[in-house]
């Protein structure tokens, strides 16, 4: 669906607490303008993100129009195990788009 | 007898203008919900204090298509005493609602940062809801030079 940027740590020690950031290119269409003959442009916008990481929804956030196009956000986890730490994006429309990456915990 | 027609005659204008407000304001509501209406949402109209909660937002931006916010809420993060939400909220975009963040005690630190719209100079309001139910908020006033979604407005 659309390209996503996502840091994570490669390793941390255990107890850490990480800098997560993610962002996805998406125009994040409003609702509110209006197209050049006078149609409103539907709403079409990433309303729901979550971050999963040792098999439970460690972050999420529920999205609205007045979030900036190719939405970013940044949060803290603590590292805790090795594992994959998973992103995903849901459009209004329930496409959904998934990143992972790796945390190797020492 | 020639008293009581003018009476039930305005009680009927009464009525009709009460009726006609109650119709409008609702579906008013709908449309764009003012910022107390959406902040009572979350909240469920518990009490908000304010403290705790710091947010760090540009006083002066030039953009307003994307402007950085920090929000920073004093927890410890344990399972015991956590921050569950952190909203943001503003005052003059066509919706009140910016996003809501679910937090969890493996987050290990109560702090997010994202990038907003502001259609205008305006306040941004944060709203954090703790574990032990509590709800506290602070709030920061922008002035935006150029708008975001002029045609929003």
């Amino acid at each position: 669906m659309a390209r996503t940027l996502i840091n994570v740590p490669k390793t941390a020690r255990r107890g850490d607490i990480i800098e997560i950031r993610a962002m996805i290119a998406h125009p994040m269409e409003t609702g509110h303008r209006m197209g050049p003959n006078g149609v409103a442009i539907p709403r079409r916008i990433i309303n729901r993100f979550v971050c999963t990481y040792g098999g439970e929804a460690v972050f999420s956030a529920e999205l609205f129009p007045a979030m900036s196009a190719n939405p970013f956000v940044s949060f803290f986890i603590r590292a805790d195990e090795s594992g994959p730490v998973t992103f995903s994006w849901t459009e209004d429309g329930g496409e959904v788009q998934v990143a992972t990456a790796d945390l190797t915990v020492t | 007898m020639a008293e009581t027609t003018p009476l039930k005659r305005r009680d009927v204008l009464v009525g009709a203008a009460a009726g006609l407000l109650v119709l409008s304001l609702p579906r008013r509501a709908l449309a764009r919900p003012d910022l107390e209406e959406a902040v009572r949402l979350f909240t469920g109209g518990a009490e908000i204090r304010d403290g705790r909660v710091r947010l760090d937002i540009a006083p002066l931006v030039e953009n307003g298509n994307a402007v950085g916010v920090t929000v920073d809420v004093a927890s410890p993060m344990t399972t015991e005493d956590h921050v569950r939400r952190i909203a943001l909220f503003n005052e003059k975009n066509p919706q009140a609602d910016i996003a809501v963040f679910h937090l969890t005690p493996r987050a290990g630190r109560a702090r997010v940062s994202t990038r907003i719209r502001l259609a205008t100079s305006q306040q941004v309001i944060a709203v954090a809801e703790m574990s032990d139910g509590t709800y506290w908020a602070r709030a920061g006033s922008v002035v935006v030079t150029l708008a975001a979604c002029i045609e929003e407005l």
